[in-house]
């Protein structure tokens, strides 16, 4: 007990003060050496001992995985020889083998076994016999449509990456068999990208990744329009907003390779660019709203190559003040030297560019739409046919005629702002609308609306662009984002009599129109002879007009009258397409 | 009984197409054929075993089910096979075509 106590006095007022520990080195106070003797005679052995182990350690090893000697399996057919004989006959002897096929014989089971399967046997037999279930009743029928409703199925969805959403401007396929597509996003709402600080970033996707963009394009100022080389996957060509162009390759980075210094470029954004046909593959020309068309070689981007006014006014002198703004541009490889513009102003100019002088290059002028051209493209298959896209129509046009177009849709609710033709099948083309609706046309079924209508989103459309196989589409809306979309097989793939039967539909039109125009022509000639002979003081002919009788005795119009009821018949007889009723409406009204 | 079977048996021989019988037991072993010895051990082996197949998917299916008969269409001919518990009897017909 004595040793458990320690008794000490303090003060007092030292109650509650802090302990001051100190450190101090360490030092072996006591050490009691084990005694073995000692405990020897002081304790024994316990047995038995209670102690845990795992069995593991020692002998024993850790295996989790048993494999057996794998067995080899081999497929193979299996010839018979020979029946399976019981063990004591000897299949060689035809004597013994006989008699164990009679001795099966006289079986009583043999024989009613034999008795029963011969009823089914038989009766397959006469079946057989009395009639081949198994011909052909239906020879494969390529030609015969499935009756399924047109559609087409939204794939992916590739949104702006941006904060601010920009709308998508331009798209444009990769030649790459279509895997990728370079998108353009730009505001064109004047000098909103430097108020509101948007970025000027654009984007290539390749189709099947929609979170992240495969490249990321940095120009200095937003891309209008950007289009792939097609020859060559990897290179692109833009044109910027504030009106120069640039040269991009993909495997060179984000920063444009070349870019056109702003004095010789375009003043105002330019609206499209398109590669030409040259021997080079180096060739491209621009379309800006300034109305200038410039030609550029991408070796040397300092200055045009070319430059066109688009003057409307043929004169020796071109002036830009007079100049209509191009909005698009449309070019076909197959011919090369001819190109189309489509401007702000709704005329669309055929040009040439073999032309010595100014004038000579613009061949003619359409006047297509009531606001600008939106879109201009030739059909893939009847290159004298083009389709434009603006204000509230698309129309179609035959180059030869162009007082007006051969084919329109009629003025639709909603304003259109793209289409394109796809590229597989002739007779269709689609249209992108300001309501963010996707309108499909088949000349074919029916001209006076839309075969098909897919609400894609709810802000406008701004840009249409088909894969090359004509069975994927890539919308831009203003909302930054790309849709991609398959159509069903009916738009894509084209019917054996498709061909003939759209020639024979843009022939009759553009007959027509012809025929509209020679009356049209004749009448005016008509009425400056009669005022020339007013004038004169003769014989004053009251009528200027014709009536309605004169018309009808025209020999023009009988013989065009006659050439019609010939050919209804005829399409009648054919079944051909259902055109014929709209015809019948339309001549009548001449 | 036995000249019955006999009977039978020519009578489905001359069937309009029909160009072979064969009655098969168990074992694979011919009984009677009306076809030459080679293309008959061959049809009964290789039949033998297309008939235990056919009758095994059937009775997986549904084990109260049985295989009551098989007709195979080939190009050339048809095959039928009428199997039972010991014997199989197989035809082979050329169809009115």
């Amino acid at each position: 007990m004595d040793q458990l106590q320690y008794i000490y006095s303090k003060r007092r007022k030292e109650f509650g003060k802090k302990c001051c520990f100190k450190r101090n080195k360490t030092s072996l106070l006591v050490s009691i050496p084990a005694n073995p003797e000692y405990f020897r005679s002081h304790y024994i052995l316990t047995n038995p001992v209670d102690t845990e182990t795992q069995t593991m350690g020692g002998d024993y090893s850790e295996c989790d995985q048993v494999n057996t000697a794998r067995p080899e399996f081999e497929e193979r057919g299996m010839n018979h020889f020979e029946g399976g004989w019981p063990k004591d006959l000897n299949a060689a002897d035809p004597e013994q083998t006989l008699r164990f096929r009679k001795k099966i014989e006289k079986d009583e089971k043999y024989i009613h076994t034999i008795l029963q399967l011969s009823h089914a046997v038989e009766h397959c037999i006469l079946q057989n016999n009395a009639l081949d279930i198994y011909e052909t009743y239906f020879e494969p029928d390529d030609s015969c449509m499935q009756a399924e409703p047109l559609s087409a199925k939204g794939l992916n969805v590739f949104q702006d990456p941006c904060q601010l959403k920009r709308p998508v401007h331009h798209i444009s396929w990769a030649p790459d068999g279509g895997t990728r597509i370079a998108v353009s996003h730009c505001s064109l709402i004047f000098q909103q990208a430097t108020q509101v600080d948007l970025s000027s970033q654009t984007y290539i996707w390749h189709i099947e990744k929609p979170n992240n963009p495969d490249l990321t394009l940095r120009p200095p100022s937003p891309i209008v329009c950007l289009e792939y080389n097609q020859k060559d996957p990897n290179i692109l060509i833009s044109g910027f907003y504030d009106g120069r162009v640039a040269c991009w390759d993909t495997r060179k980075g984000p920063e444009p390779v070349e870019m056109s210094p702003l004095e010789p470029s375009h003043r105002d954004p330019v609206h499209r660019t398109l590669w030409m046909n040259s021997k080079t593959g180096t060739e491209f020309f621009s379309a800006s709203s300034d109305g200038q068309i410039m030609w550029w070689d991408t070796r040397k981007l300092s200055e045009p190559s070319e430059v066109l006014i688009l003057d409307p006014i043929k004169g020796q002198e071109q002036s830009l003040n007079r100049a209509l703004g191009a909005i698009s541009l449309e070019y076909e490889h197959t011919i090369p030297t001819r190109f189309m513009v489509g401007t702000e102003m709704g005329v669309v100019f055929n040009c040439n560019r073999k032309g010595k002088t100014p004038p000579e290059k613009i061949v003619c002028q359409y006047n297509a739409h009531l606001g600008s051209v939106n879109a201009l493209q030739r059909n893939p298959a009847f290159v004298k046919n083009f389709l434009s896209i603006g204000d509230w129509s698309a129309k179609i046009w035959s180059e030869d005629v162009r007082e007006s177009c051969i084919i329109s849709t009629g003025y639709g609710p909603w304003q259109l702002t793209d289409g394109c033709w796809s590229p597989t099948k002739f007779s269709v083309f689609y249209t992108t609308r300001e309501d963010g609706c996707l309108d499909a046309w088949d000349l074919l079924q029916q001209r006076h609306k839309s075969v098909l209508n897919v609400k894609v989103c709810d802000v406008p459309l701004r840009s249409i662009r088909m894969q090359e196989q004509g069975q994927m589409v890539a919308i831009g809306g203003d909302n930054g984002t790309t849709y991609l979309y398959q159509v069903s097989d009916q738009l894509v793939v084209p019917q054996k009599n498709d061909k003939p039967m759209f020639t024979e539909m843009l022939d009759r039109e553009t007959r027509r129109e012809k025929i509209v125009e020679a009356r049209k022509r004749e009448k005016r000639v008509k009425g400056k002879v009669k005022g020339d002979e007013n004038r004169h003081g003769s014989q004053a002919k009251a009528q200027e007009t014709l009536t309605f009788e004169e018309i009808k005795e025209d020999a023009q119009i009988c013989e065009a009258e006659r050439h019609f009821l010939e050919a209804v018949q005829s399409e009648e007889q054919k079944k051909a397409a259902a055109a014929a009723p709209e015809e019948s409406s339309e001549e009548a009204s001449k | 009984m036995a000249a019955e079977v006999e009977e039978t048996l020519k009578r489905i021989q001359s069937h309009k197409g029909v160009f072979g019988t064969i009655v098969v037991n168990s074992e694979g072993i011919p009984i009677k054929t009306t076809m030459d010895n080679t293309s008959t051990v061959q049809y009964a082996g290789l039949v033998s075993q297309l008939a235990d197949k056919a009758r095994s998917v059937v009775r997986d299916l549904d084990p109260t089910n049985d295989l009551t008969f098989l007709r195979v269409r080939t190009k050339k001919h048809e095959i039928m096979l009428a199997p039972d518990k010991d014997y199989i009897l197989i035809v082979i017909q050329n169809p009115s075509d």
